[in-house]
């Protein structure tokens, strides 16, 4: 058999793909791509929440908020791991994503204004990952795939937090309650575009579907989302800012109004109101952390524990 | 500018999660030595109780055998039925057995 027709049976038979095996330069391509492009957004996604740590209004909201922050960047380290295996190297894709070269996700282009946006990126933002997320603990790739049931698992907490921090404060006063409508009319649309463009403007989608990398389109999981969410904002007490999300009996399902996808393409190419300063951050901890790292090494080096 | 390099060097880490079971993979990290391995292992893979006991190990020191040796490896076994219990017919009224 050849080295094609054995990675299409493994494909085939809903097996998955382990390092060693072989595999189409396309399939490790895009592989290392999706994987780096989600380990990115793991580690810039720590900044967003991270400006909060130091003013979160309780102790025990400002030890929950640094365990999560601390997940984020445990996430990025099991997903750099993950790209590892298939040739990549983290401090080059470090660089990559510093010098624009490589993306993460839009969402963490906004700015967090208020306490409530904490718990909201936990409700929406959480929320719309784990739709994401969830899939891909079936991704063809072996390493992917145990990766995304480790952060599955602690992604949970991540929602409970945030929808628990936003209960409170719609039981506070008002003004805590109108922070919380302020934060979910600013969220609620970067939340349903995390989910990628339409997928009639997604050209790579049949591949990544047909290589088993990608389980479901764009527009399903963004369904998903909106169906799963509708009736957590009723319960919340809050209303999704659109005039046209109403329950479809026919299609069984919520339909919603048309997105600002011009928005989403703005923010990708780098023009959403944090893009420079998200980028400038981590541009500064890794030149920040250089001596450590350098320091570290020649430690190591002088009592040859580790042969260099 | 952007040629790899290698600042740290690899390591396997390995967690048994608790008395009485194996030390099990669980991922790989970066760092100086082995000190700094094991600290890190503990931050990145055991924050929620996952293990009671952790594993690092160079990753260039694992020997694998790899997809190419996979029939020369593990074909033989494959047509060895009479190394499995389910080989032998026993009447049911036999017990215990």
């Amino acid at each position: 058999m050849s080295e094609e027709q054995a990675f299409a049976e493994v494909i085939d038979k809903d097996q998955r793909i382990e390092p060693r095996d072989w595999m189409p330069d396309g399939y490790r391509k895009t592989m290392i791509r999706q994987i780096a492009q989600h380990a990115h957004s793991e580690i810039i996604g720590m900044q967003p929440e991270g400006a909060w740590i130091t003013r979160a209004p309780s102790l025990r909201r400002k030890a929950i908020l640094l365990a999560k922050v601390q997940d984020e960047a445990g996430h990025g380290l099991y997903l750099y791991s993950a790209a590892e295996t298939l040739g990549a190297d983290r401090g080059d894709l470090t660089r990559r994503l510093i010098e624009g070269r490589q993306k993460y996700s839009s969402i963490f282009n906004y700015p967090t204004l208020t306490f409530a946006d904490v718990g909201v990126i936990g409700w929406l933002v959480d929320g719309a990952a784990i739709c994401n997320q969830v899939p891909l603990c079936r991704s063809s790739y072996g390493p992917y795939a145990r990766a995304m049931i480790r952060i599955c698992k602690e992604e949970s907490f991540h929602q409970r937090q945030g929808y628990e921090l936003l209960m409170t404060m719609m039981r506070g006063t008002e003004a805590q309650r109108e922070m919380v409508r302020d934060a979910v009319d600013r969220w609620w649309w970067p939340s349903l575009m995390m989910f990628g463009p339409p997928d009639a403007d997604s050209p790579n989608t049949a591949q990544s579907m047909a290589w088993k990398i990608k389980r479901h389109t764009n527009d399903e999981l963004r369904q998903r989302f909106v169906d799963m969410t509708v009736p957590q904002a009723e319960a919340l007490g809050v209303t999704l800012p659109d005039p046209d999300l109403r329950w479809n009996a026919e299609r069984e399902h919520y339909d919603f109004g048309a997105i600002d996808w011009s928005e989403l393409k703005r923010v990708i190419s780098g023009d959403g109101p944090m893009n420079a300063e998200r980028i400038a951050r981590r541009r500064q901890a890794d030149e920040d952390g250089a001596w450590v790292r350098e320091a570290a090494a020649a430690h190591a080096a002088k009592r040859t524990e580790v042969r260099a | 500018m952007s040629e790899i390099r290698h600042e740290w060097p690899l390591f396997e880490v390995f967690v048994r999660a608790k008395r009485g079971l194996n030390h099990v993979h669980v991922g790989s990290l970066r760092a100086a030595d082995h000190a700094m391995a094991l600290h890190h292992a503990r931050d990145l893979y055991t924050r929620r109780n996952e293990g009671v006991s952790i594993w690092v190990v160079r990753s260039e020191d694992v020997v694998a055998s790899g997809p190419d040796d996979k029939d020369a490896f593990f074909a033989p076994s494959g047509d060895k039925a009479y190394r499995h219990p389910t080989y032998y017919s026993i009447p049911d009224s036999v017990p215990h057995i």
